[in-house]
């Protein structure tokens, strides 16, 4: 059979028009993560106020950071798609079998559009406000900078759009899991946790103690946040952009590989036990 | 060669037994004990291309669990099932392909998007070809009277333009056979003819092969010309459902209206292979078995005692002769 992407890019495409139909959850959002937003801005200014010694990163790449941050938190695999789990739940999960589509990829093409249809939303007015308004009403000091430069801005695009499929793959290793655990819930707490701290969303990695970087460095879950934000900002020079990607990519491979391999054993699951 | 060949097809689920109270659920959770549910217990059957078959039974009897095996969903635990040259839980991709389904209980279509967007979005995913795609979209359209619908969000939606816009959309990709699972469930009477005319039509006209599930009696009576029975997991009666009839009862009734009550009272209605069923006011129900007595002699008979108002005949729901049918195997909902 030859390859042919024209069905997922279909799913894709469907299930983002089904997210951006529901907009008042878009204003709220951007509302809750702008008083976010503005608290991290406030803590980290405490910070880096009191600190004595030079830091890894100077406040405008932090500022940068947190701003990019909040634009994209919802990409971030920090939950699991409730739609998805109403269907665990009631079993009708199984007739997406019904579809002449690779599982995976049917649910990988699902599951990218809902990592990224709410980010689309929320962050464009994000950067806006925070890159144009800001600067207006006297903030200037807060307000997100340009990219470091027109290589880091590229680069920031490429590692944008591994990051989304880093996000989808944790995402749907999530949603796989549902197929045992069918409630979900302790799927978001795990993920929330696992996900806000390690990608650098609570506090930016490299602001970890010393200790702590070699394991920061190794895991997944930098190359959703991390690693694009610090890009944008210069903090990673272009000279490490390319192996940044490639780190990344050679974990969303893995998950992939892991997502399908626990696919296959939750199919035959689903075809013996009938969803 | 017949489109759907069945052989020896069985279907055990696992399942794990609760037991009652606090206790019995901290016990479960060491100590699981499994029960096993024979869902279908080996069944065989034989379908030909352009056939149009109802498959009947009470809830739990094993229909959707046969409906899911041929669709290539479920795997059955033995036996083995070939469906146009192809193993339908094997060859899931490529027999999904060539096939439409529908589930009466749950749309396939995406909740939050218009009707028609739906619809471009199943001929992306079976890769229909543009022009047979808006031949057959508009075709399916017109038949199904959709037109007003295709901008509607399919969760805003009646439950009939519901079905509608799912059986169009189970044929979008043109499939040669169509497994109907309750297609009538919960409908108004207007949709279930709709949904009736369009089924019988597309079996007629497009000779594509149908098998249908229903709790609707009517709906076997207005489509099936072969009808199988399924309970506790096997199959109990394949052929004609004039042959299911008399198989159970061959009995009709002869409603006989008279003008006054008085006149009714007085029928004498007793007899071989007759037998009077009820008097109300100034009807009577005469239940006859036309092997024994012909209804042109039984009418014969009444019109010596007196003149009816009004006469005619009646055959017994198809509901009560699948009752019997269970009551005779002993089944009740499981």
């Amino acid at each position: 059979m030859k390859p042919d992407i024209r069905p997922l890019v279909a799913v894709v495409s469907a299930r983002y028009r089904t997210l951006l139909q529901y907009r008042a959850a878009a204003f709220a959002g951007f509302a809750t993560q702008l008083f976010w937003g503005a608290i991290r801005l406030m803590i980290l200014a405490a910070f880096f106020a009191a600190a004595t010694e030079p830091q890894p990163m100077n406040l405008t790449q932090v500022v940068a950071y947190v701003w990019l941050g909040q634009a994209l938190l919802g990409m971030l695999p920090w939950n699991v798609d409730a739609d998805f789990r109403a269907q665990v739940r009631d079993g009708t999960v199984a007739y997406d079998l019904l579809r002449p589509l690779d599982l995976y990829s049917y649910w990988f093409g699902r599951t990218l559009a809902f990592r990224v249809a709410a980010p689309t939303l929320r962050g464009i007015p994000m950067v806006l406000f925070s890159m144009a308004l800001l600067p207006l009403v006297g903030l200037g000091d807060w307000a997100l900078t340009p990219p470091a430069s027109v290589v880091a801005f590229a680069g920031f695009v490429a590692a944008l759009v591994v990051a989304a499929m880093l996000a989808t793959a944790v995402t749907l290793l999530a949603h796989i899991s549902l197929l045992w655990t069918i409630s979900g819930i302790g799927m978001d707490r795990i993920l929330t946790v696992l996900v806000t701290i390690f990608s650098g969303l609570v506090v930016p990695l490299p602001l970890f103690p010393d200790w702590l970087q070699p394991f920061l460095n190794w895991q997944p879950f930098r190359g959703l946040a991390d690693v694009p934000y610090r890009i944008y900002s210069g903090n990673i020079p272009p000279s490490e952009i390319a192996g940044e990607l490639l780190f990344t990519l050679v974990w969303v491979i893995v998950l992939v590989l892991l997502g399908r391999l626990i696919l296959l054993r939750g199919v035959r699951r689903m075809v013996v036990q009938g969803g | 060669m017949p489109q759907i060949e069945v052989r020896g097809l069985a279907k055990t689920f696992r399942v794990a037994e609760r037991l009652p109270g606090l206790a019995g659920a901290f016990r479960g959770l060491f100590h699981r004990r499994m029960r096993d549910v024979h869902a279908l217990g080996g069944i065989d059957f034989d379908i030909e291309r352009g056939e149009l078959v109802g498959y009947i039974g009470p809830n739990g009897a094993g229909k959707s669990t046969t409906i899911k095996i041929l669709a290539g969903i479920l795997n059955p635990t033995a036996g083995t099932s070939r469906v146009d040259g192809l193993t339908p839980w094997r060859d899931r991709r490529r027999h999904v392909a060539r096939i439409g389904v529908v589930f009466g209980q749950r749309t396939q279509l995406w909740w939050d998007l218009p009707v028609i967007e739906s619809f471009d979005l199943l001929r992306d995913i079976y890769r229909i070809p543009a022009e047979a795609y808006r031949d057959n979209r508009d075709r399916l359209i017109a038949l199904m009277d959709l037109e007003p619908l295709l901008d509607v969000p399919v969760r805003q939606l009646s439950l009939g333009q519901r079905m509608r816009s799912d059986l169009a959309a189970a044929l979008l990709h043109g499939p040669s056979l169509l497994f109907l699972d309750e297609p009538t469930i919960g409908l108004d009477a207007v949709s279930k003819l709709a949904i009736r005319d369009f089924v019988r039509e597309l079996n007629r006209d497009r000779q594509v092969t149908v098998l249908l599930t229903t709790h609707d009696m009517d709906d076997i009576e207005a489509l099936c010309q072969r009808v199988m029975v399924i309970g506790n997991g096997r199959i109990l009666v394949d052929g004609s459902v004039a042959a299911l009839r008399r198989r159970v009862r061959n009995e009709r009734v002869l409603v006989v209206d008279y003008d006054s009550a008085g006149e009714a009272g007085r029928v004498d209605a007793e007899g071989e292979g007759v037998r009077l069923v009820e008097r109300d006011a100034s009807r009577v129900r005469i239940a006859f078995d036309p092997d024994r007595i012909p209804a042109a002699t039984l009418i014969g008979a009444l019109l010596a005692q007196g003149t009816p108002h009004d006469l005619f005949i009646e055959h017994p729901p198809i509901e009560q002769t699948v009752a019997e049918l269970y009551a005779e195997h002993d089944m009740r909902e499981r």
